[in-house]
């Protein structure tokens, strides 16, 4: 597997067409807004329930970002959140309250083709079950104007792992792509080793990558880091989002896993993206809130 | 000071906040870690290079992981069972070991340190 510092993915961006606009709000710059054949909202990591000191606004921060999402100038076609819908309980009947509280709270978006994907603190514990009976399926495709998105699992298997059954479900799906189609594929983990000392990434994601490799426009969605990070394996971009909860510390900046960053009352490490997809996929940081 | 007593000085230290306690004492080269929703006990092994060691882990609560990337190590620790890993460390340093089976609210801090003197 091929890994790539930031400089060197900004050239290899360039050279596959992915763009990054600045995150500027309110409204998206109009170039952003007419780059794309469409566009969608990317949100991750809201981990409704979270009680602590690294977000004292966390009953509130999701229904501000809804506002947010809700006032875009140009509505996304669809919306799609990567995993860590509620933070994590062992108590079953508390676990289904909170997903039930947060589908209550995100049925207040104003678009309404909306995609749910697990993270570890949604099911790993109970590998799914919980999950599925509120949001379905914990791995799915969907086709999207010409765009192939398949949504992976590597989270239900408290090993962080993708699983034979599924690589063997993304390998059959993948056999129907044409090698030039457009295809995004949406993870919580990391798909490649960011850090492993930190836990961050995915068991067995190297065989997802190689199956992969072999189509040419393919670019990943993903959460769990809880900023913005982008990476490339050989040509297959990785984008990680930002979370609506708490920020973590910048990959391997110390050798055990830190606690999450401090609260910032500005809320500006946290946010939500919207993604604009043509030839090109642009990609723009949209804050919690406006002011 | 005989060798058992060695062994279990050698387990403990502190670094990075971890916490320092010594664990009971063990067979010749062993070295016991404790694992418990969210910590590993002791959390801060010191040996020394070259030495051969064998990590005798057990889990008091429920299923855990036991991840050390240097070293190309993994295993599950599952309640009422030893699990039991062997290496050489041939390099100085710090090593991270960390639990990679998600486990609750704490699943994430549950990590240790392996450091390699010399």
């Amino acid at each position: 597997m091929q890994h790539t510092d930031r400089r060197d993915f900004l050239k290899l961006a360039g050279l596959a067409g992915v763009t990054f606009t600045a995150g500027l709000f309110p409204g998206l710059k109009a170039s952003a807004q007419m780059a794309g054949d469409f566009h969608f909202v990317q949100i991750s990591d809201t981990h409704w329930g979270y009680k602590g000191p690294a977000n004292p606004d966390a009953e509130h921060t999701l229904e501000k970002a809804i506002a947010t999402v809700n006032g875009l100038s140009n509505k996304p076609d669809f919306i799609v959140f990567t995993g860590d819908l509620t933070h994590t309980t062992e108590d079953g009947a508390e676990r289904r309250a909170r997903m039930k509280r947060f589908k209550e709270i995100v049925s207040a978006l104003n678009v309404k083709d909306v995609r749910f994907m697990p993270g570890e603190h949604d099911a790993a514990l109970d590998k799914g079950v919980a999950f599925k009976e509120f949001f379905g399926a914990t791995h799915y495709t969907f086709d999207h104007k010409g765009v192939h998105f398949v949504a992976l699992d590597n989270v239900s298997d408290p090993g962080a792992k993708l699983g034979d059954e599924q690589l063997a479900w993304l390998a059959a799906d993948l056999k129907q792509r044409k090698p030039d189609d457009r295809i995004v594929v949406l993870t919580h983990r990391p798909l490649f080793d960011l850090v492993p000392s930190w836990d961050w990434t995915t068991a067995d994601g190297a065989k997802a990558i190689d199956l992969l490799m072999p189509y040419t426009n393919v670019v990943v969605f993903y959460g769990h880091i809880h900023q913005e990070h982008h990476h490339m394996t050989g040509h297959i971009a990785h984008h990680a989002a930002k979370s609506l909860i708490f920020p973590q510390a910048a990959p391997g900046t110390q050798p055990r896993r830190p606690p999450p960053l401090p609260f910032d009352a500005s809320l500006k490490p946290l946010g939500t993206r919207d993604v604009a997809m043509s030839s090109t996929v642009t990609m723009t940081e949209l804050p919690v809130t406006k002011g | 000071m005989n060798r058992r007593h060695l062994i279990a000085l050698l387990i403990g230290g502190s670094a990075a906040g971890g916490a320092v306690r010594l664990a009971r004492a063990a067979a010749p080269g062993e070295i016991e870690i404790q694992a418990s929703k969210f910590d590993f006990t002791p959390d801060i092994v010191k040996v020394k290079r070259g030495e051969t060691i064998t990590l005798v882990l057990t889990s008091i609560d429920r299923i855990h992981g036991f991840k050390m990337p240097d070293f190309g190590i993994r295993t599950d620790i599952i309640p009422d069972e030893e699990r039991r890993v062997t290496l050489t460390p041939d390099r100085a340093g710090s090593f991270v070991f960390f639990c990679d089976v998600f486990c609750g609210d704490g699943h994430e801090e549950m990590s240790g340190t392996l450091v390699v003197d010399g």
